[in-house]
């Protein structure tokens, strides 16, 4: 690597272009927001920097410390999920047969690389009440009390007089389901990558020495794959906590997310300096993610 | 093939008894219908070329491959399918597989605090362990705080603190310098008798398993050679494979004229006067035969050699090979027959020297320092 | 023996392994191929399967707002990723070439596009080209511009990483021996570092392209009645309701992911084969 100095003129003529472009298209734009994030409305749209923090005041009020609440629940919980289900996908793959690999791999890939929009449209479809979720376990309802007939207990009606359809859509859950289902690529990739360096002898030396398979997989596995599993959470916590589209589509009235209030502020109730302050909010809390994330790498790599 | 012949040992039932041992991956037979006993108190080697299946061999004795067919008896108990953490066996990885999120002590205490010991002697018993591989005091390192040899110690003391009723060891040195490795063989061997455990070790390396085993299996494609003391092995290897694996060999090929009491006569293409050799056991007559002459127990001489009943070959020396206390020089006898080589200790310095090149040499040997084999 | 025992480390065997695998891989694409299946079912009501019929398709072609949509977010893609990866090489050369005063905290800024979430980008967006009063009402295409930029503002930061990351295992004797036999600082440029870097512009441009295919946030905050692209198209459908013209239009677009995505890969495959 070179110093600036030495090489004044390949310096400015690469840097200007990106720099110009992220100060002016990005930076710029932020400090707007967060300018107004201290501004107060006048009138219907107009607004005035005055430097009150009313805004972020009333950020604090319960309503809003709720969708808070919700949206840092919603995004701890679909992390969890994601770790819980992608460790056994990503060991699965690091130790399928080698050329089953990458068809496996990019099989978790793929739908990454479909439009996000058209997944979460695709989820209504399955999990709404006349859905394919539903009509799955209508059959499966159907199928039991045939059974059930041919025990002759069919008269009793143990599962009820009808199939009542479950209410997947327009809750909680759904939100979870689609933020799980949206997220769950972001946590087997680096999960795979951790595994994939992981030292098979290492896993077998705890086997040889006594270990159960959950005893070594939680011993030697799991904390061997810690970098993994924390880039993993961050990737899955930090979208999911900002998610706008999911809780938007599949949530009800009671599940909506932080981003769901920002974009009312700023296309509904034309309320931008709450909205600001709001998105600013939202930054600082992905900001304390990452900084957490640097304070776990640090602390296993200083031991 | 059942060559544990010299099983009938008054030790007690052998501690490992392997039969029909087969691992096959799809078409591919890594471990061929083994049969393997090892006693007691053995430091048994596994001796054979990468590839040969001799790690998969040990890797199904601990558990970390299972068998498609056969039987592994651990102690008398049928152990051919039970997981591996159910084995009283341990093993010393290749690559050590020293948990590096541990600290030594944690590394060799492992095994205990599965196995629920007391904290006390867990720790009691680790340092115990560090001390017998001379580890004392390392307790509190991290394994990338360890250069490679340490590492070693601390796989050692880490299979040896459970007190298996088998160590297994894959490899253990290779990963070692030349020199570190040559110190580190007659160490493990006072380990192994100051704790008196069985000892089967996985080597590429002949003169590692010479120099430690008290006996050795030769592998070769999955299936099992020979297994002899090693002495046995070099003096009387039962096939070619065995004999050109261990040491260096000359192999003349001939034809069996007559093998009767004892005495074996060869036609040998390239050389004039029959070959005639002594061996307890006979190959048929008529077929195709090899005599193993390891190059140290051949005479090189200028003139003919007086004495009468050795079998005998002329030819011109073609190189020389100076190797500091022998030097090794290769013969050609006949225009399409391979250099015999044979090595001569310089008891002489360099310059003056018996022989060099072109030289005419008279070679000889008697009838029983060689083996005829017919495989 | 009838069956091969499974080792300790055979995870991939293990009957409860295989099950996770097989419901993650049916919930990661059943949603995706009922979408499609039922793309092409005669039926509205969508649930029972009446037969093959491609007539959602030729109403979805007949529909023009949404081709204007789709054409719309097309030329976004095109023209945000031919920026997006002159600008982001051209980080990915300044931050592997140079070191400067404050260059951590360069890298930080560089950094933020991408892990900030997408509405604040969003809002920013909308805050600003509603500050600047950028004009509206523009012939086509300059009317998209302002969602071009915003596509360009999150996308280079990402085609700089992967070109980074390319350049990373650039071998700078290659550069010398260039100089060396006489190659001015441009031809060394131009003869020996872009073709180097070229794998990782590819890589770098396919991601480009399909962040801003896929990218619905952002643009939603930037885009006007008369700039609206296909995810902007697809969510007011999609409020409204679920019909199977949605899925024809959305089936299209999948299959052109994924033909894009395979283009990608081969060409990714044969460049590692030609460097091993």
């Amino acid at each position: 690597m070179e110093d600036w100095r030495r090489g004044r003129s390949a310096f400015w003529l690469i840097g200007l272009g990106p720099t110009f472009w992220l100060l002016l298209f990005f930076l710029v734009p932020l400090a707007i927001v967060w300018l107004y994030s201290f501004a107060e409305l006048r009138g219907l749209v107009d607004m005035e920097v005055t430097g009150t923090l009313d805004n972020y005041a009333r950020a604090l009020d319960p309503l809003y410390l709720e969708v808070f609440g919700k949206s840092l629940a919603f995004a701890g919980i679909t992390t969890a999920i994601s770790l819980v289900v992608g460790f056994p996908v990503a060991l699965a793959i690091v130790f399928a047969p080698p050329r089953w690999r990458p068809v496996l791999l990019l099989l978790v890939i793929l739908p990454f690389w479909t439009n996000l929009l058209i997944r979460t449209y695709a989820l209504i479809a399955v999990l709404r009440v006349r859905g394919f979720a539903n009509f799955t376990l209508e059959w499966i309802w159907e199928q039991s009390n045939t059974l059930l007939s041919l025990l002759g207990l069919g008269s009793y009606q143990l599962l009820g007089e009808r199939f009542e359809p479950l209410e997947l859509l327009y809750n909680n859950t759904a939100v979870v389901i689609g933020l799980v289902y949206v997220h769950l690529p972001f946590m087997v990739l680096p999960l795979y990558a951790a595994l994939e360096k992981l030292d098979r002898s290492l896993i077998e030396a705890a086997l040889d020495l006594g270990a159960s398979q959950w005893r070594a997989f939680m011993t030697v596995v799991v904390p061997l794959s810690m970098p993994g599993i924390i880039s993993g959470a961050i990737l899955v916590f930090i979208p999911a906590l900002g998610s706008f589209l999911t809780p938007d589509l599949l949530g009800g009235t009671d599940s909506q997310m932080i981003a769901n209030v920002i974009e009312r502020q700023f296309k509904s109730a034309n309320d931008w300096p709450f909205g600001a302050a709001l998105s600013f909010l939202l930054m600082y809390l992905t900001f304390a993610a990452l900084a957490l994330r640097a304070v776990l790498a640090r602390g296993r790599g200083g031991i | 093939m059942n060559t544990s012949g010299d099983a009938a040992t008054t030790r007690g039932a052998p501690i490992i008894e392997i039969s029909g041992l087969c691992k096959r991956f799809g078409d591919f037979a890594a471990v061929d219908k083994v049969d393997l006993t090892v006693e007691r108190g053995e430091f048994f080697a596994l001796l054979g070329p990468s590839g040969c299946g001799k790690t998969t061999l040990l890797r199904m004795l601990a558990g970390l491959d299972l068998p498609t067919e056969g039987t592994i008896r651990i102690d008398g108990q049928d152990m051919s399918l039970v997981p591996a953490n159910r084995r009283p066996v341990n093993m010393v990885f290749q690559s050590y597989a020293v948990f590096p999120h541990m600290t030594v002590l944690d590394n060799v205490g492992y095994g205990l605090r599965i196995d629920g010991v007391a904290k006390d002697e867990i720790r009691r018993r680790a340092e115990e362990a560090l001390d017998l591989v001379k580890l004392g005091g390392f307790g509190n390192r991290r394994p990338d705080q360890l250069s490679g040899g340490q590492r070693q110690r601390v796989a050692l003391a880490r299979a040896l603190v459970k007190r298996p009723k088998v160590l297994l060891l894959d490899e253990p040195l290779s990963a070692l310098d030349a020199k570190l490795r040559e110190a580190m063989r007659l160490e493990m061997v006072n380990l192994q008798e100051t704790v008196g455990i069985t000892f089967i070790i996985v080597t590429h390396d002949q003169s590692e398993a010479l120099s430690m085993a008290t006996r050795i299996a030769v592998m070769d494609a999955g299936v099992v050679q020979q297994i002899a003391p090693p002495a046995e092995l070099y003096e009387f290897p039962a096939s070619r494979f065995v004999a050109d694996f261990i040491g260096s060999v000359n192999m003349i090929e001939g034809r069996v004229e007559a093998a009767a009491n004892g005495r074996i006569r060869l036609a040998c293409p390239g050389i004039a006067a029959p070959v005639e050799m002594e061996q307890d056991r006979l190959p048929a007559v008529g077929s195709t035969a090899w005599v193993a002459l390891r190059p140290e127990k051949i005479d090189i001489t200028k003139e003919v050699p007086p004495e009468p009943g050795l079998n005998r070959v002329s030819g011109v020396v073609e190189e020389i090979t100076y190797l500091g206390e022998t030097s090794v020089y290769h013969v050609r006898v006949a225009p399409d027959l391979p250099l015999i080589k044979v090595s001569s200790a310089n008891l002489d310095r360099v310059t003056r020297r018996a022989f060099t090149w072109e030289d005419p040499v008279h070679l000889s040997w008697t009838s029983s320092c060689g083996v005829v084999l017919d495989r | 023996m009838a069956r091969v025992p499974i080792g300790p480390l055979e995870y991939t065997r293990r009957t409860w392994m295989r099950l996770t695998l097989l419901a993650t891989f049916v919930f990661l694409y059943a949603p995706i191929v009922t979408l499609v299946a039922f793309s092409f079912n005669d039926s509205r009501r969508n649930i029972v399967w009446r037969g093959f019929t491609t007539k959602y398709y030729e109403k979805a072609l007949g529909n023009s707002e949404l081709i204007e949509a789709f054409v719309n977010s097309l030329t976004i893609a095109l023209l945000s990723t031919l920026i997006a990866t002159v600008l982001g090489a051209l980080t990915a050369l300044l931050l592997w070439r140079f070191r400067f005063p404050f260059k951590a905290g360069y890298e930080g800024a560089m950094a933020l596009p991408i892990v900030i979430p997408e509405i604040c980008m969003g809002v920013a967006m909308l805050a600003f080209f509603a500050k600047v009063g950028w004009p509206s009402g523009l012939p086509w295409p300059f009317s998209l511009s302002a969602i071009i930029i915003a596509h360009v503002s999150f996308s280079f930061p990402f085609v700089a990483v992967v070109v980074r990351a390319r350049l990373a295992g650039f071998n700078q004797e290659l550069a010398e021996a260039a100089q060396d036999l006489g190659a001015s600082e441009w031809r060394v440029f131009w003869d020996v570092m872009v073709p180097f870097m070229r794998p990782g512009l590819v890589a770098g441009a396919l991601l480009a392209f399909t962040l801003s295919l896929d990218d619905f946030v952002i643009t939603f905050f930037t885009s006007g009645p008369d700039t609206v692209t296909f995810p902007v198209k697809v969510y007011s459908m999609v409020r409204f309701s679920v019909t199977p013209e949605v899925n024809a239009a959305s089936t299209v677009l999948i299959v052109l992911t994924v033909l894009l995505t395979s283009a990608a890969l081969w060409l990714q495959f044969r460049q590692e084969k030609k460097e091993s």
